[in-house]
């Protein structure tokens, strides 16, 4: 009896917090389609609605050559253009090629470090949103270990 | 269950620095565990950062991201003691949440 209040009174705390916590995140959704994208075209242009998307050398991406562990690669993509307002991080070679995509408010600056899993040797692609057109530059990765699964 | 959400601030010319390292399994389903079976998804779908009530950044993330995961990102202003608030929210419907005064 015991036991079951405690659950109870766990549920109701678990409850009540999940009520008070996900006020700011709900405002804005998970691109649920865009993840779940087997192929790389698919997530681009489920994220991109299907806009025209062009290669741009203002956007870097920092990332080693050969990543000798592909649980864990760091990458980092900045992009030196105005009004930038999302950064999506994609992994060409990967099961689920969207590995993260990331909304920069006004303050934030246009850059952002993380790190990714890779399956096996890829392209990794920054697709970025300025100013309400796409662009994107890709670097190739050589990876050793592969990171995704057994 | 230890929960940790680690966050650090800094501030140069007139940007705070904000790294953040989350511990989680990040799990992406397709990984055998050593009974043979897949284990199931288990990831962070999103965190939100918030300074001054607003929010700053928000990172969605997918199963790609490593284990353990790791973000950093720097916006415009934050002066020192100013509330910084992080949350995160994962697939299984389990959150974090944590304030820090930015150094």
């Amino acid at each position: 009896m015991n036991i079951k209040r405690r659950q109870i009174i766990r549920g109701g705390l678990a409850a009540a917090a999940a009520a008070l916590l996900p006020q700011p995140l709900l405002a804005a959704v998970w691109p649920q389609k865009a993840f779940e994208s087997k192929k790389v075209a698919d997530t681009i242009s489920s994220l991109t609605g299907g806009a025209a998307v062009s290669e741009d050398g203002r956007i870097a991406i920092k990332a080693p050559e050969i990543a000798e562990n592909g649980a864990v690669v760091p990458v980092g993509v900045s992009a030196d253009m105005d009004k930038v307002e999302t950064i999506a991080i994609l992994v060409d070679n990967n099961p689920l090629p969207l590995t993260s995509s990331y909304e920069l408010q006004g303050a934030s600056s246009p850059e952002v470090s993380t790190r990714i899993k890779m399956l096996k040797t890829s392209d990794v692609i920054a697709l970025v949103k300025a100013d309400g057109k796409y662009y994107s530059a890709s670097k190739n990765v050589k990876v050793t270990i592969g990171g995704c699964g057994g | 269950m230890a929960k940790k959400l680690k966050v650090r601030t800094k501030r140069e010319d007139g940007y705070t620095v904000v790294k953040t390292l989350i511990t989680h399994p990040m799990e992406t389903g397709l990984r055998k565990g050593s009974d043979g079976k897949l284990v199931p998804a288990h990831f962070i779908k999103e965190v939100v950062f918030k300074a001054g009530g607003k929010v700053v950044f928000r990172a969605h993330w997918g199963t790609g991201i490593a284990k353990n995961p790791y973000l950093s990102f720097r916006f415009k202003g934050g002066d020192a003691g100013d509330d910084l608030e992080i949350a995160w929210v994962d697939n299984t419907g389990e959150s974090d949440t944590t304030t820090v005064k930015i150094k």
